[in-house]
């Protein structure tokens, strides 16, 4: 296989005293969506959130293409073409649409502006409609579909997304799905998916991971992730 | 009939029985405040009654939260199509900003030659000029990149006193030191930046108070530097392009223009000055507020985490914010000084900054209009009301608690976008683009 574009090897987070992340490796390759799956307090966000480089990993290594972004600040890894749509989505919300955008694109080559726009009105043709409207003002599922945008409109290779399906309408879920699908096998993009619906992420990623307790406990594809009987017990059936 | 008769009758009770229990609370506040008055006799103090006072507060409250129940409170409710409420104080002129800018510089502009304009006039304004900037200055740090600075006096009174002691030390005019007074306050505005990078909202407004308070002390007992509570007299006037305001002596201002001597062309000359330096704050908050700097400052109030997400430098965003702040602030001190021609502590109190943020906060945070409306509503205000002046901070006090219930967030509330999709005069997205290195 191709040299990993996202190496997790053997990190440990704190969370002051409290260890939040016991040693985890994650491989994510190129043209892969690679999805994380877990119960809440498992570590998932925090492990995005040490691969944004905050918090920091206390001790292993993550590297991005090659490069050592372990002990980089977290605005330095971010213009190295990683690019997050945070939990909770956190757009701007006295912003509007496109400033929402723009403020995306700040890393991005501004000669490459119109085109990235033009992709993500395209991707969610709902955020042309209310390009002038405030961010505050979009529902939920349209403030999702910002902030992935805004997060495109950098260009990334790699895209980190925190639970795109919290709290949002089924029908928009699906549509946010699609949308993830079709970057992935039009454009090749690369995407890290942390999720709490185990069944839609599992469907849609090509690899999956199961995180307790700050540890990763089984790794697979979707579909063998998806068959497995503790899986299914744990996270797809009355869960 | 009847039950318009009961609705009556428990509006009656209900009525009485607050006005009754509001009435009892005035007479608890002020059986002690205005019932008795402390005079001073001969023998040391006494205790003069004046309970008829308290009497008359107490009637009054009875009598006006009645009126308020049975007149004001109990209407019916308007029409929900009426009640929609304005979202600027001018809803019905679009774009106010755009042609209220302009004639207020042009008013501001034709200010002196006004018949109506005397010294006492042009003097005010010169004030109100001065506290226009001093807002819009603060208005980076607390409108756009949303920090909240109770200390922003501080870096008024560093440039007032870098002016006031280069010159005296070492013989700098005004125009030379206005420069380093903007980058001296600029400089402090970073080193008050560095510890607060981490803090937010309460935690960062009580910092920042210290600091103006600290920076006060310093200068209060720094005697030999500063001449400490004496402050610093002398302080040379501006001159123009090298022409002095006197009445005497060669390359005078009156004399190279051949005209009378008149000691309201320096005061003239004051208020284009501080016109001039407003102007400017304004002008580079407003191309500030389009570059990525002055999105990133907003953005920066709206969502930290997301910011940095986004590859934002949050710590030089932060800094600039303060420095941009703290430069004007500077700039304005030196005019403050320039102007006054002594200094001393005493004018860059606690007060000072409370004043500065409440002009920020009524004009609609971020809204360069609003402060300037704020400004000579509060500054004005001021001297309108100079004659009550044991009143004047009660009745600052209480326009202040009015507005807020009135207009929550400041007098214009209105945000125009700084970017949209299809500019007027060219392409798709060409503002968006010259902007979004």
């Amino acid at each position: 296989m191709s040299e990993p574009l996202l190496k997790v090897t053997d990190v440990e987070t704190y969370y002051g005293k409290i260890i939040a992340l016991r040693g985890v490796d994650i491989e994510v390759h190129p043209g892969e969506i690679v999805t994380l799956i877990g119960a809440n307090g498992a570590g998932k966000s925090t492990l995005m959130m040490t691969i944004c480089g905050t918090p920091r990993a206390r001790s292993g290594q993550i590297l991005f293409d090659g490069m050592d972004i372990t002990k980089m600040p977290t605005h330095e890894i971010m213009r190295s073409s990683i690019a997050q749509s945070p939990e909770g989505r956190r757009i701007f919300g006295r912003m509007s649409v496109l400033e929402n955008l723009q403020m995306g694109a700040s890393i991005a080559d501004p000669e490459h502006f119109d085109a990235n726009l033009e992709r993500v009105y395209d991707l969610f043709p709902v955020l042309k409609e209310r390009h002038a409207q405030r961010g505050g003002t979009l529902s939920g599922g349209e403030q999702q579909m910002l902030a992935i945008g805004r997060a495109l409109m950098g260009e990334p290779k790699l895209l980190l997304l925190d639970e795109p399906s919290l709290g949002i309408a089924p029908i928009l879920v699906r549509q946010i799905f699609d949308a993830i699908r079709e970057l992935n096998e039009q454009q090749g993009l690369t995407v890290f998916l942390v999720e709490q619906n185990a069944f839609h992420a599992l469907r849609l990623a090509h690899r999956g991971y199961v995180m307790v307790n700050g540890k990763i406990t089984m790794t697979g594809t979707g579909d063998e992730l998806l068959g497995n009987e503790e899986v299914r017990a744990a996270y797809l059936e009355g869960g | 009939m009847s039950s318009m008769k009961t609705s009556n009758d428990s509006l009656l009770k209900a009525a009485l029985k607050d006005a009754f229990f509001s009435a009892l609370l005035t007479l608890v506040l002020t059986s002690l405040i205005l019932g008795v008055k402390i005079v001073d006799i001969n023998t040391g103090l006494k205790l003069e009654p004046r309970f008829w006072l308290a009497g008359l507060a107490v009637a009054l409250v009875f009598v006006g939260r009645f009126a308020l129940h049975m007149f004001w409170w109990s209407r019916k409710p308007r029409q929900t199509a009426e009640k929609k409420p304005a979202r600027s104080l001018f809803p019905k002129i679009p774009n106010f900003g755009k042609y209220a800018a302009p004639v207020l510089v042009f008013a501001a502009i034709a200010l002196p030659f006004m018949p109506f304009s005397d010294r006492y006039i042009i003097d005010l304004f010169i004030l109100i000029l001065t506290y226009v900037m001093l807002g819009w200055g603060l208005n980076i740090v607390v409108g756009y990149a949303g920090l909240l600075d109770l200390g922003y006096v501080a870096f008024y009174a560093v440039g007032a006193y870098s002016f006031a002691l280069l010159a005296t030390y070492f013989d700098l005019t005004f125009w030379e030191c206005l420069p380093l007074a903007g980058l001296l306050a600029a400089t402090w505005g970073v080193i008050l930046g560095f510890p607060v990078l981490r803090l937010r909202g309460d935690y960062l407004a009580i910092v920042t108070l210290a600091f103006g308070e600290i920076i006060r002390i310093v200068l209060l007992n720094w005697y030999s530097f500063t001449g400490g509570p004496d402050g610093i007299s002398g302080i040379p006037r501006p001159s123009f392009f090298g022409l002095e305001f006197k009445r005497f002596g060669e390359g005078t201002f009156a004399q190279f223009f051949g005209l009378e001597f008149s000691s309201i062309h320096r005061i003239i000359f004051l208020y284009y000055v501080i016109l001039t330096l407003a102007l400017i704050t304004a002008a580079v908050t407003i191309r500030l507020r389009n570059l990525p700097i002055g999105r990133a400052w907003e953005a920066l109030r709206e969502d930290q985490i997301a910011c940095s997400s986004l590859g934002i430098n949050t710590t030089t965003t932060k800094l600039t914010a303060f420095a941009m702040g703290a430069m004007f602030g500077g700039f304005a001190g030196s005019f403050f000084a320039a102007r006054q021609g002594f200094i001393s502590p005493e004018s860059f109190t606690f007060i000072e900054s409370a004043i500065i943020l409440a002009i920020v906060v009524l004009g609609g945070m971020g809204s360069q209009i609003g402060i300037v409306i704020a400004s000579v509503a509060l500054i004005g205000g001021f001297e309108v009301f100079r004659e009550f002046e044991q009143y004047r901070m009660l009745i600052f006090g209480g326009a202040m608690v009015v507005i807020m219930v009135w207009r929550p967030r400041g007098l214009i509330t209105t945000r125009h976008p700084s970017v949209r999709l299809h500019p007027p005069d060219g392409p798709k997205a060409a503002t968006a683009r010259e902007t979004a290195s």
